[in-house]
């Protein structure tokens, strides 16, 4: 039994010294498996115990359970030390240099002009307008006539258009649209609709291109005034370009409305002040405007007695221009990437 | 229009200063484009005296000058050569900001302080019909009559403003001098005096000529033509006032009778035109050319005419093309003795299309193409009448009036309840009394329904709504209150077609993708090249030859785009457009063409360049990663088939794309042989049609609930021809592993040792899979080596160990 006992308090002593000289987590475990696992040197010592007699057997057995037990605390101290060490150790190396970029998410861009023709489209389509589309080969009745121009209108000039025949030709607005809509729709009111999309004049020069984008705008209803267009516009103008806008009409003339009215909308650079981007006037051009001419009414299918109506047409590019304070024009159609990548 | 303020302030009072004016008008519809102030320049500079020159006393070629300027006396020196003592000269005194730029400051020369500078021609940018012929040698010295200490701006008659106005084609009757001021009066509300003479009675009570008569041959081109016989011609320069007024209207005097017909068109809106009257043989006809007929116009040009061109003629030859340019041969000279002065109504559209045809465009054709009011026609002949004798120009001795139609007066009802209502303002039948008075329309009231006489020279009054916008401006569109529509709401949605777009459009630029916009015309060789020369439509007026065409296929505009990005250094390009293309079934078109939307993408260069990834180039697989992204997006199933048409894309790397057996577009590498034309590399691209693919897009996602029970994986590399398909030996799979093997994976391609030439390697992921149990290792490797075993049956494949 002495012989035992002192054997065992060898093997303590054995593990606990190499214990603190083992350096890796697998080395600790080795030991483990050799001391206390299944054919272990600890367990080798409890088979022996059969040898002794029943008064020793639960004095050894004691004897054996407090080594395990400190055994084991002092395997877990151990490994927790190393677990530790690792830890600073992996800290330690592991470093890397955070200014160096991100790894690229390859990501496209919109052009900017769709860009703001999909916000113009938010903005009225939250406001109850529907989105409505026409021809861009469009034939001269829709494009002139049914607007109120008819043949040899001095507003009509060859030059401005491209024809394709006599009697066909790019738009040159998207107001046709407006009679296309009022056709499709009539008798239902309201007629509440914008329509986004290319026309085309015959013009290249630093402020125009011979393609470009419109909006329109119609709204047909009993009882549709003036001011409701001003109230539409005043929305528009501070959702699209702040809160703080004001917007101001001008009388003007567009053979389709009557009448008509140009809008400027405070100066977004100055605040009205006045400032290169306004020329000094606190207001800037934005659209062309006015009341449903009762003729093209009528070309709609609409009783202009019994209906009135608002329109209204911007140019996309333009407040592309304001918008993001674009230097030239053409840079628009141009599509160097170093400009489209910016938006 | 170029409105002179002196001139105006004739007509009507202004108590506003040029800019306010132009402000004034503005708002009131009448735009001003621009604020000329003709003294601009001149602020400082007086009209000085010399009274003394003395010798510098430290500079020989300096003199110093006592100079009287009026009030007091200034001391300055100069270096001219060419004052004597008592000239009269322009004198800038300190602060002056001359035309030609300089400012003039107090400075010392020499000693001798200077207070100001004497002033050359070339100083004040002016020409040399001002001033004696001896200030060509320095200072501008002017005649001893000009006024001492008066400012030279006024001397000149430059203390002045000219308003240019950018009249809307509504509005031609402001093209007259009378009807700006008439607009000016309204939006002040002042009084116009238009004087006496802007009548016809002073033309009426002429006797009828009796030696000519007018014959107006084709009624509808020529509503009413009036001549006015002038005896005792005498030709000289017209006064000072009136060539200042005219060059002020930006119209170059000639001499005293084409100055007057000038000087009545610009007052009254009417172009006028003076005859010799002794080259006019026989009667005055008004009537269209024969064909070839020629003449000879004043700007000594012969001219060969058609029958669309309006004429005035004698009985042999004709004298003038109707509204846009006299001849040579009855051209007012300084021998002329005797004129007919022609006042007369052209049809707007036969004028615009002659001055049109002949390139000759002036203020009188301008006038006649806008639409002249025809019921002031003789009126103006009574202002020519006063004009000839205030300048002692000629005799008025009798006249002819041809009239073959005079609209007739209109008269249109105004209701206030309703311009109430379409303004969205509350208005008082007071308000529009009052705007109706400042209009200085005749109208009656009654009840609040006015019957308004609209005056004849207003001639874009026709319909109530004009009127209402007659008191809107009036009253101020800042009246206007912002309200919102009253009727039922709407719910504004996109169609799912206008949401289809939208959503394209982002899957390609989150793919990498940049959207470019390109015109939609286009070189017809570049487009017959990718779309369709038989179906694309030609533009009778392009800008440019090459912008001739409507566009068939997007991809030329998006290789023209890659190019100059390519050519500028933007080595890496990767662009889409969704664009309409166009397309014409006949020619020329009878009716509007199909216009078919398309999606095309090109790319070119490398992906990202990056310090961490290796960058690869653009190649068929990146445009085919999109498009399988496109296809998952939308719940569509493409097919790759090998391209039909192998000359423009690579034939070894490309393909058709089809939907449920419908070709829908292509993918491919560029064809080598078309990189130099257009100066890319290995571009690949893509195009395909928009429609069908919207209409055979996933409604609804079906969802699939997760295995409950695990998967396993096998790995399967094989040997086989390099010309095998992957997408045949993966159906092959497919087939084979049947309802257990649930997805199948291609993770590599290889060619190259140690596989055999003309072989390639690949290697495939399969997981199988149940759904309603555990599987076995074993019979997952029994259905392994099925599958196996068939692609080595049908592609003579070699299992890769
Ligand atoms: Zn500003």
């Amino acid at each position: 039994m002495i012989y035992l006992k002192s054997e065992i308090l060898r093997i303590k002593e054995e593990a606990l010294r190499n214990l603190r000289e083992l350096e890796s987590p697998e080395a600790l475990q080795e030991l483990k498996v050799k001391i206390l696992g299944k054919k272990g040197s600890l367990t080798a010592m409890l088979r022996q115990m059969g040898s002794l007699s029943p008064e020793e057997r639960p004095i050894m057995g004691q004897v054996v359970n407090e080594v395990r037990s400190r055994l084991e605390q002092a395997w877990e101290e151990r490994s927790a030390e190393l677990e530790a060490m690792a830890l600073q150790m992996r800290l330690a190396t592991e470093r890397i240099d955070i200014t160096l970029p991100g790894t690229r998410i390859s990501r496209g861009h919109i052009h900017p002009l769709t860009q703001v023709i999909e916000e113009i489209e938010d903005i009225f389509l939250g406001m109850g307008f529907q989105i409505a589309e026409g021809p861009e080969i469009e034939s001269d009745y829709y494009n002139f006539e049914a607007l109120n121009l008819p043949k040899e209108h001095p507003a009509r000039e060859m030059q401005d258009s491209f024809y394709i025949t006599e009697e066909i030709l790019l738009r040159t607005q998207t107001s046709p649209v407006q009679v296309r809509t009022m056709e499709k729709l009539h008798p239902q009111l309201p007629v509440k609709i914008i329509a986004p999309g290319k026309v085309y004049r015959n013009d290249d020069d630093a402020t125009h291109s011979p393609m470009f984008h419109q909006v329109e705008g119609l709204v047909v209803d009993q009882g549709i005034r003036m001011s409701d267009l001003k109230g539409i516009l005043l929305n528009f103008s501070r959702e699209m370009f702040g809160e703080s806008r004001e917007i101001r009409l001008r009388p003007s003339f567009f053979p389709f409305t009557e009448p008509s009215a140009e809008v400027d909308v405070s100066c977004m650079l100055c605040g009205g002040a006045g400032c290169r981007l306004c020329k000094g006037t606190g207001w800037i051009e934005i659209l062309g405007s006015g009341m449903v001419h009762p003729k093209v009414l009528e070309m709609g299918g609409y009783n202009p007695q019994a209906v009135t109506g608002f329109a209204f047409g911007m140019g996309v590019e333009r407040i592309a221009i304001l918008k993001y304070g674009i230097e030239d024009m053409r840079l628009l159609f141009d599509n160097d990437l170093r400009f489209l990548q910016q938006f | 229009m170029k409105v002179s303020l002196e001139w105006l302030r004739e007509l009507v009072d202004i108590d506003q200063s040029a800019v306010e004016l132009a402000e004034t008008l503005t708002r009131g519809g009448i735009e001003v484009e621009d604020v000329e102030d003709l003294n601009k320049g001149f602020e400082k500079v007086v009209i000085g005296e010399i009274l003394s020159l003395t010798k510098h006393p430290d500079a020989d070629r300096l003199l110093v000058c006592a100079v009287s300027v009026g009030h007091e006396e200034v001391t300055i020196v100069t270096g001219a050569q060419n004052l004597l003592t008592g000239d009269r000269i322009p004198v800038a005194l300190i602060g002056a900001n001359l035309p030609n730029g300089l400012s003039i400051k107090k400075s010392k020369l020499r000693g001798v302080v200077s207070l100001g500078m004497l002033c050359s021609r070339e100083e004040l940018l002016l020409d040399d019909t001002v001033g004696l012929d001896r200030s060509s040698d320095g200072i501008l010295i002017l005649p001893s009559t000009a006024p001492i200490g008066e400012s030279f701006g006024h001397y000149l008659g430059l203390d002045n403003s000219v308003l240019d106005l950018e009249l809307y084609p509504n509005r031609p009757d402001c093209l007259a001098m009378v009807n700006v001021a008439r607009e000016v009066a309204s939006l002040t509300q002042k009084k116009p005096h238009l004087p006496k003479w802007a009548d016809q009675s002073q033309v009426l009570s002429l006797p009828v000529a009796t030696d000519l008569r007018i014959i107006i041959e084709d009624k509808d081109l020529c509503w009413r033509y009036a001549g006015l016989m002038v005896e005792d011609v005498h030709i000289e320069p017209s006064p000072e006032w009136m060539q200042r007024r005219l060059k002020a209207a930006g119209v170059r005097p000639i001499n005293n009778i084409v100055d007057i017909t000038n000087y009545v068109m610009m007052e009254m809106g009417q172009p006028l035109h003076a005859f010799d009257r002794e080259k006019i043989k026989g009667n005055v006809h008004v009537r269209v050319a024969q064909p070839e007929e020629k003449i000879v116009t004043l700007d000594n040009v012969e001219r060969t005419l058609n029958p669309h061109t309006l004429l005035i003629a004698d009985d042999s030859q004709p004298l003038a093309v109707a509204g846009v340019m006299g001849g040579l041969d009855s051209e007012v000279t300084e021998t002329t003795k005797s004129l007919m002065i022609e006042s007369a109504h052209f049809s707007s559209v036969s004028v615009r299309r002659t001055s049109r045809r002949l390139g000759l465009r002036s203020e009188a054709s301008n006038r006649f193409e806008k639409g002249i009011d025809v019921s002031g026609v003789v009126a103006a002949l009574g202002r020519v009448c006063d004009l000839l004798q205030d300048l002692g120009a000629g005799r008025p001795v009798a006249f002819v009036d041809e009239v073959k139609h005079i609209p007739p007066r209109r008269q249109v009802a105004l209701s206030t309840e309703r311009t109430s209502t379409v303004l969205g303002i509350e208005l008082a039948v007071s308000e529009i009394h009052q705007v109706l008075e400042d209009l200085n329309f005749e109208y009656q009231e009654n009840d609040g329904l006015f019957q308004v006489q609209i005056p004849t020279y207003r001639s874009d009054i026709e319909i109530e709504e004009d009127l209402m916008e007659e008191v809107a401006r009036l009253i101020g569109y800042d009246r206007i209150p912002t309200t919102l529509p009253q009727g039922d709401q709407t719910q504004g949605r996109r169609t799912p077609e206008q949401e289809f777009r939208r959503r394209m459009r982002k899957v390609l630029a989150q793919s990498g993708l940049d959207e470019v916009l390109t015109y939609t015309f286009t070189r017809a060789e570049a487009d017959a090249q990718w779309g369709s020369a038989k179906h694309s439509i030609p533009l009778l007026n392009p800008l440019r030859e090459e912008l001739g065409v409507m566009r068939t296929s997007l991809i030329p505009g998006l290789l023209d785009v890659a190019a100059r990005n390519v050519a500028r250094r933007n080595t890496d390009v990767s662009i889409f457009e969704i664009g309409n293309t166009y397309w014409g079934d006949e020619q020329p078109l009878k009716k509007l063409p199909r216009e078919e939307l398309r999606v095309a993408a090109v790319a070119v260069g490398k992906s990202d360049r990056h310090w961490f990834n290796q960058s690869s180039s653009y190649d068929f697989y990146y445009l085919k990663g999109i498009m399988e992204a496109v296809a998952q997006e939308f719940g569509l199933k493409l097919e790759y088939r090998l391209a039909e048409n192998q000359s423009l894309l690579h034939p070894g790397r490309s393909a058709d794309i089809y939907l449920q057996n419908e070709c829908i577009g292509f993918l491919g590498e560029i064809h080598p042989s078309l990189e130099k034309e257009w100066g890319l590399e290995r571009a690949v691209l893509f195009e395909l049609e928009m429609e069908p693919l919207f209409k055979k897009i996933r409604q609804t996602v079906r969802a699939h609930s997760i295995p409950r029970f695990p998967a396993i994986q096998r790995d399967l590399a094989v040997v086989v021809a390099a010309e095998t398909s992957a997408e045949a030996v993966m159906s092959k799979i497919r087939k084979l592993g049947g309802n257990l093997l649930q997805h199948v994976e291609i993770f590599d391609v290889y060619t190259g040792k140690p596989i055999a030439e003309g072989h390639k390697s690949l290697a495939f992921t399969l997981r199988y899979q149940s759904l309603e149990r555990t599987l076995t290792d074993e019979e997952v490797s029994l259905l392994n080596s099925r599958i196996l075993e068939g692609i080595q049956q049908d592609f003579g494949a070699e299992r890769r160990k």
